[in-house]
């Protein structure tokens, strides 16, 4: 028990040493990551000091981009599913050795969207009143609450599936299905909920018709089964380029007919959406106004959502056709479909839900630079975290850094960057993940 | 070997590190990037330096309102005391003021006598201890032309030198007290609840600022504390109640809690005693020879807002006919 202890915690020491270690680019790369990273905490010590004040919001809109960009990389993180459900239900096997990188994916996702929602408290001193047992928990009533589980519970479930995966892959011997499976499946759902959760956030709030439709949810899913697919094509060309680690362009072209079908399922929705408000024209009809044509002279969201759905077509059009079989088209669909849904699930949903208040004044917002750069501090502290999970678990997968090595020094991996020369360490053919 | 080495950061990179220590070299490197990383990490947060409000470990520990026991809440209103003794420089009385047996307030509001002074508007303010600057209003006016009850014909903002204008009516809109609040739903910490005599309150001092509340509400009825209150001294009102009117802290909501510090006390709320034309009533309709009970009796026409949203609003406007 003792031993077993210790090689965990020597297996832990060493993944936090490589962390460290890289090529100029990763130094580059890091570097800049912390100095955003900085910048973010430095202007949310300001906010923290001052208060909200130092935000866009107002009473009339309440909530601004903290909650609009926590909206979409829920959605992010909810997309891992999308790559466990192929390799595990459908038995891909292009893209079984890349699971893994959507589950750290979700991970880094999950970490950003706890630090949205911190960000966006009055209080965050009082967060321990949202622990469930010591503090006082809404539950079942909150939406809220539900949020808190479910988001908390997917990044512990990854947390664990990840974490076993690796640590068995670096001891040399094979995961113990029994100790994952279950909990793979369990995240399949868990992916679905921690969307449908979040949609009912606002779905759930009959003073807000904009919200109050039951076609949010669905939007949700699809958007989120766009855009973060999308968003993992990116990453993996990215780990391909800069590592060694070996993906096919199959593997890619599989997640690219995922996104082709969630595109298409999203702007047919959209479509749905915006006829059922238009066609009828009841007075609820004021907040989809104002998002696409303006309101009363007010129609600060007008260039945005346009922006938005000329992205989403244009790159639904580059999915459907063959030209996306080809990655610097399908580079291109996916930039698009990650903006347009980006605008569309962030800002296009949260703002015009208060515009006009539920008293009919016409009140815009505009986020502040203080919460531009405390957002951004949070998606450099994703990429960062992101980064650190990739660097940490692709030596581990390619047997390079493992339990037999232990003895050895790891200044080969080190010294010669990430693309250090194969012949020394061949990569390991990856089968029993 | 490794496990007792001390390099830790990029000062190892292609040096040796098999022979048991750290050369002065990497020693100094990571020595170099450890404390820029500090010096940054310290400088990011200079501006915590202006950080004046610190949560006490008193208040960071105190109980859900309806935990605190006898002692607790003796406590508490003394902490309270203190502080507002120690920022305003007088003596509250702060009291836990508890719903009386068989009372359920209802307001009735009269929107054929109301002019559209907004007197209630300001009483409310001075009555509740409302930050002034930014100021909190609980109460919001609505100038509506004749013939509409769409609110987003309502101006919020109207100047007019003189009130009524010709061709309009005036309606005031404060939290509506529901018997299904919304508010009371969605929040994820229990901090704010509807009480025995239908007064939906705020724990200010459990409030953890999500906002949900302030989105789920159907009357823009909550408000935020968006930076730290400020009232001038000479303005604050000494007579306090833990769920009413004590001044509150950056970061919380707060909302009209119908005067509760003057209705559990058997007084009408501030803005009822200041409006000048008689246009609101308020009491209990539990009780068959309140003035509520006898207007709900003898008046035709009631409007709740939104009353399709199934909230139930314990305020009802009427018209005299």
């Amino acid at each position: 028990m003792i031993q077993a202890t210790k090689n965990y915690f020597h297996f832990l020491w060493r993944c936090g040493r490589i962390a460290f270690v890289g090529d100029w680019r990763y130094y580059a790369w890091m570097g800049i990551l912390s100095v955003v990273i900085l910048l973010g905490i430095n202007a949310y010590a300001k906010q923290f000091v001052h208060g909200l004040m130092v935000t866009g919001m107002s009473d009339q809109v309440s909530w601004g981009v903290y909650i609009a960009n926590f909206t979409f990389i829920v959605g992010v993180a909810a997309a891992a599913a999308m790559l466990v459900i192929p390799v595990y239900i459908y038995d891909n096997k292009e893209l079984h050795d890349l699971v893994i990188f959507g589950e750290l994916l979700a991970v880094a996702a999950i970490l950003m969207c706890l630090a949205f929602v911190t960000v966006d408290l009055g209080r965050p001193d009082r967060f321990w009143h949202l622990i469930p047992g010591i503090g006082k928990f809404n539950f079942p009533g909150s939406m809220l609450s539900w949020d808190v589980i479910v988001l908390n519970g997917y990044l512990l479930l990854n947390v664990h599936i990840c974490g076993y995966l690796l640590y068995c892959r670096y001891q040399g011997r094979t995961p113990s299905k029994w100790f994952y499976i279950p909990f793979v499946f369990l995240a399949i759902g868990w992916a679905i909920s921690i969307h449908t959760v979040t949609a009912f956030l606002y779905v759930g709030l009959g003073g807000r018709p904009f919200w109050n439709a039951s076609i949010v949810g669905p939007r949700f899913l699809a958007s989120a089964f766009t855009a973060g697919p999308a968003i993992i094509i990116l990453a993996l060309q990215v780990i391909r380029h800069v590592t060694d680690y070996r993906i096919s362009d199959k593997a890619l072209l599989t997640l690219r007919s995922i996104v082709q079908v969630s595109m298409l399922i999203n702007v047919f929705l959209l479509f749905n959406e915006v006829f059922k408000e238009f066609y009828t024209r009841t007075s609820h009809v004021a907040a989809s106004n104002y998002l696409y044509f303006g309101l009363h002279g007010f129609h600060a969201l007008v260039p945005w959502i346009w922006t938005a759905i000329l992205f989403n077509l244009v790159a639904m059009f580059i999915l459907v056709l063959p030209m996306s079989k080809s990655l610097k088209y399908l580079n291109v669909a996916c930039v698009l479909a990650i903006v347009g849904i980006w605008i569309e699930k962030g800002m296009g949903l949260v703002v015009p839900g208060f515009i006009p208040s539920p008293l009919g004044e016409m009140v815009e917002y505009t986020p502040s630079l203080n919460e531009t750069l405390v957002c951004l501090g949070i998606w450099a502290f994703g990429l960062l975290a992101y980064t650190l999970f990739l660097r940490m678990s692709i030596p581990i997968l390619q047997g390079r850094i493992t339990k037999r090595n232990e003895g050895e020094s790891d200044d080969h991996l080190f010294a010669a960057g990430q693309k250090s020369d194969q012949t020394t360490t061949p990569h390991v053919a990856t089968t029993h993940i | 070997m490794t496990s007792n080495s001390p390099c830790s950061s990029g000062g190892c990179a292609g040096g040796g590190n098999g022979n048991g220590g750290m050369n002065r070299r990497s020693f100094l490197r990571t020595s170099g990037v450890l404390a820029s990383g500090i010096a940054a990490l310290a400088a990011s947060l200079a501006p915590l330096r202006d950080l004046t409000d610190y949560t006490s470990a008193e208040q960071f520990m105190q109980k859900h309102y309806k935990e605190l026991s006898k002692d607790d809440m003796e406590k508490v209103l003394d902490r309270i005391t203190r502080e507002v003794e120690k920022q305003y420089s007088i003596r509250p009385h702060v009291k836990d003021y508890k719903p009386m047996d068989g009372v359920e307030f209802v307001y009735c509001l009269n929107l054929t006598r109301c002019i559209g002074c907004r007197k209630c508007v300001h009483a409310c303010v001075a009555e509740n201890n409302q930050s002034r600057d930014p100021e909190i209003q609980y109460i919001r006016v609505l100038k509506m032309p004749h013939g509409s009850f769409d609110m987003e014909k309502g101006d919020h903002n109207y100047a007019s030198p003189t009130v009524p204008e010709k061709g309009f009516f005036y309606m005031p809109v404060q939290c509506q007290q529901c018997k299904n609040p919304p508010c009371v739903k969605v929040c994820p910490v229990k901090a704010t609840w509807q009480e025995a005599d239908g007064i939906t309150v705020i724990d200010y001092d459990w409030c953890i600022g999500c906002r949900y509340c302030e989105a789920a509400c159907p009357y823009f009825a909550r408000r935020f504390n968006w930076t730290k209150p400020s009232i001038p001294k000479d303005r604050i009102n000494p007579e306090m109640s833990y769920l009413g009117n004590r001044p509150r802290k950056q970061g919380v909501m707060e909302k009209c809690h119908f005067c509760i510090q003057r209705t559990r006390a058997g007084k009408y709320p501030a803005c009822l005693e200041v409006c000048p034309a008689g246009a609101r009533k308020f009491g209990n309709i539990l009780d068959p020879n309140s003035e509520v009970s006898y207007i709900m009796r003898n008046k035709k026409v009631f409007v709740q807002l939104k009353e399709e949203l199934g909230t139930s609003p314990r305020f009802f406007y009427y018209f005299d006919v």
